[in-house]
């Protein structure tokens, strides 16, 4: 079942690689909050109850239900467009994400240790490479955030598979999430909402030598 | 005394931040160096002890805090200076203060650590606290390079978890799950080679945004030319210290197990070309705290050099980032007076400084000898040991490729300086050019000179520190 909910996961990636509006990246990312409490409830079964309650809670309520609706909410108040704005086309996007997935494959099938289930080897770091090809593929600051939110969940996958013997790493993980998720989208994104129009990355280039 | 410490401080950030009034806000301030100063003598008294479990203050971090607290007050005093010239509203007065007081707790704290989770968590206030002092001014470029700055480091941040994850996942073969780097040490014929490679790629990487090195060098030149001067020169010297201690602890884990030569290569790469990107940006650079930033780089790409390269080099590396952390932090303090006196960062609307301040320009003379290493500066002791460690390991071509970018590195230096130095400007009104107290020039004297003196007649406790620091490398 674990099996099942991750395959899901790393189908939500190809998906993201050709969706078009940015209200499709909001609604993954709230996807792919419930499938990491699924795959949570079933894989941390001998951590102390106080403790996943705790980690349960975190994608649930905050990657779930609480980043997404903020994600629309700041979408409506800047009146950012609809549109993704790739710079690449979409069909290069999947054919290069399907590259990533299909190279850590490989990678983790090189892999000898008994102590991984490979399958959160592959998931995280397949999540991790197309989180940051969405950063540099796409021109809107708010599908940087999200590819930045898509990497953070690659990561708690990560942290899943060693979270049995180390609950501390997923706690501190926990802590990454919602220390770097306020600190950019909360803090920032209002702001630059405020200060610059229409939120492309172009318009973050005047910061050079003068 | 750590907890003390943590907690005074943090209640000082809240005291600092909470309070809108300028005299209790100063207050505040002399309350946190004197508490800053008691925590250093204390931990100097008290070598080699643990406390809080987390905390050891070991030979490093203790050379580390030190240079940090010589550092951090002049700091503090600049930045009073900075704040009370400015008029500032009560609310950015605060903020600043209470954010400037959090990055130097942070860093300290970092220095100590011997978990290499309690680090990363002490990386992230880094983030925030300097995110804070990057945004001072509250425009559209300070906001741009806080973005840009926010960004990599979260991104950065991210990758030193995942090497976190690595490493446990190295370690677990093991059947210990203690990270702190003494159980890692003790362990490390043990740790599986595949994730250990892995994990010190991402920690690697990772840190390289703090310490300025390629590939996530880019923010930190940002945040150092739109955070006023007094907290770039924070950033330019203590907190690159920090990223250094990232890396360098887990290095030391590393050098025991057989990856040892290939960590040496990656560290080779990554400083090589970070002392190239440093070279192509000096001679173009027009922008003087940009190219004080540029200098940064190039010397982070020396240090890594020595500690690649091994042998004598180790305890050059050491040195020279202590003797750096002093030259870079006067550059930045002396800039604000030039700033006041040209209103201008550029090195085109700059010139005939000697004219204007006289003490201010002989300290910009000064740290300019020193930052590129000419004798009698105590710079030239710890490069001149890196490059004598990469001879002795035989490694003639890098050294070659060096000494050349060096030398066009000094060039674009000295072409700069002594342009903002003696060359008068066309159609500079100098009517509006206020009068400089040679008073608050005085720190950057004490900073510059102990940098000399450390460098050509070190005392026998600081080579011994240095040496203990670095003695689990030598084999």
């Amino acid at each position: 079942m674990i099996d099942v909910f991750l395959i899901v996961f790393i189908i939500t990636l190809l998906y993201v690689s050709i969706a078009n509006r940015i209200i499709t990246y909001v609604k993954v990312l709230a996807l792919q909050g419930f499938i990491l409490f699924g795959v949570t409830f079933m894989q941390l079964q001998e951590i102390n109850t106080l403790n996943l309650v705790l980690i349960l809670l975190e994608t649930i309520v905050f990657k779930a239900i609480a980043v997404p609706l903020f994600l629309d909410h700041l979408i409506k108040r800047n009146n950012i467009t609809r549109e993704a704005e790739p710079y690449i086309p979409n069909f290069l996007s999947l054919v290069i994400t399907t590259i990533i997935i299909v190279v850590t494959i490989l990678l983790a099938n090189s892999v000898k240790d008994d102590n991984l289930d490979k399958i959160f080897f592959i998931v995280a770091l397949s999540t991790l490479f197309t989180g940051l090809y969405f950063i540099a593929s796409r021109k809107k600051i708010i599908t940087h955030v999200m590819g930045y939110l898509i990497i953070e969940n690659g990561v708690f996958v990560l942290s899943l598979a060693v979270g049995n013997e180390m609950p501390m790493l997923v706690n501190l993980g926990i802590m990454l999430d919602i220390f770097a998720s306020v600190l950019i989208l909360g803090i920032f994104l209002n702001k630059i909402g405020d200060v610059f129009k229409d939120v492309d990355v172009d318009q973050l280039s005047n910061l050079k030598d003068y | 005394m750590t907890g003390i410490y943590l907690a005074g401080a943090i209640l000082l950030v809240i005291l600092i931040y909470a309070n809108r009034n300028r005299i209790i806000n100063n207050v505040l301030l002399i309350l946190f160096g004197i508490l800053q100063s008691i925590f250093t003598i204390y931990q100097c008294s008290n070598f080699r002890n643990t406390e809080l479990e987390y905390f050891t203050s070991d030979s490093l971090g203790l050379l580390f805090l030190i240079t940090l607290t010589i550092v951090g007050l002049p700091a503090l005093f600049h930045s009073y200076l900075y704040i009370n010239r400015h008029d500032e509203s009560p609310q950015s007065r605060s903020v600043y203060f209470a954010a400037i007081v959090l990055l130097i707790t942070s860093i300290g704290a970092a220095y100590l650590a011997n978990h290499i989770a309690v680090v990363w968590i002490f990386t992230e206030l880094t983030t925030l606290s300097a995110s804070a002092l990057i945004y001072h001014h509250r425009n559209k470029l300070a906001l741009e390079g806080t973005w840009k700055y926010v960004f990599i480091c979260a991104i950065s941040i991210t990758f030193v978890f995942i090497g976190i994850l690595f490493l446990s996942l190295s370690l677990s073969g093991t059947g210990s799950s203690d990270l702190s780097y003494a159980n890692l040490m003790a362990k490390s014929d043990q740790l599986n080679p595949f994730w250990l490679r892995l994990a010190f790629l991402f920690i690697f990487t990772g840190f390289t945004a703090k310490l300025g090195l390629v590939p996530m060098y880019t923010a930190g030149v940002d945040a150092k030319d739109k955070a006023p001067a007094p907290a770039g020169a924070l950033l330019s010297s203590a907190l690159m210290n920090m990223g250094f201690i990232g890396i360098f602890r887990l290095y030391t884990v590393i050098a025991l197990t057989p990856l040892h030569h290939w960590a040496n290569i990656v560290i080779f790469v990554s400083a090589i070309l970070s002392i190239f990107v440093a070279t192509v940006y000096m001679t173009k650079v027009v922008n003087i705290k940009r190219m004080f930033a540029y200098s940064s780089i190039e010397h982070m790409g020396l240090v890594m050099l020595g500690i690649a390269a091994g042998g004598i080099g180790y305890y050059a590396a050491i040195l020279h980032l202590i003797l750096h952390a002093l030259v870079k932090s006067s550059l930045f303090f002396q800039f604000n007076q030039l700033y006041r006196v040209f209103q201008s960062k550029s090195v085109a609307y700059v010139g005939n400084y000697f004219k204007y301040n006289p003490t201010g320009a002989i300290v910009l003379l000064i740290a300019f000898i020193s930052a590129t290493a000419m004798p009698p500066s105590g710079l030239f002791v710890s490069e001149f040991l890196i490059f004598r460690a990469l001879f002795e390991g035989q490694y003639i071509f890098v050294l070659l490729l060096v000494l050349l970018l060096l030398t066009i590195i000094i060039w674009a230096f000295a072409k700069n300086i002594f342009k903002i130095l003696f060359t008068p400007v066309e159609g500079f009104d100098d009517s509006h050019v206020p009068k400089i107290s040679p008073w608050e020039s005085l720190t950057q004297y004490v900073l510059l000179f102990a940098a000399v003196w450390l460098g050509l007649n070190p005392p026998t406790i600081f080579v011994d520190l240095i040496k203990e620091s670095v003695m689990l490398l030598q084999n």
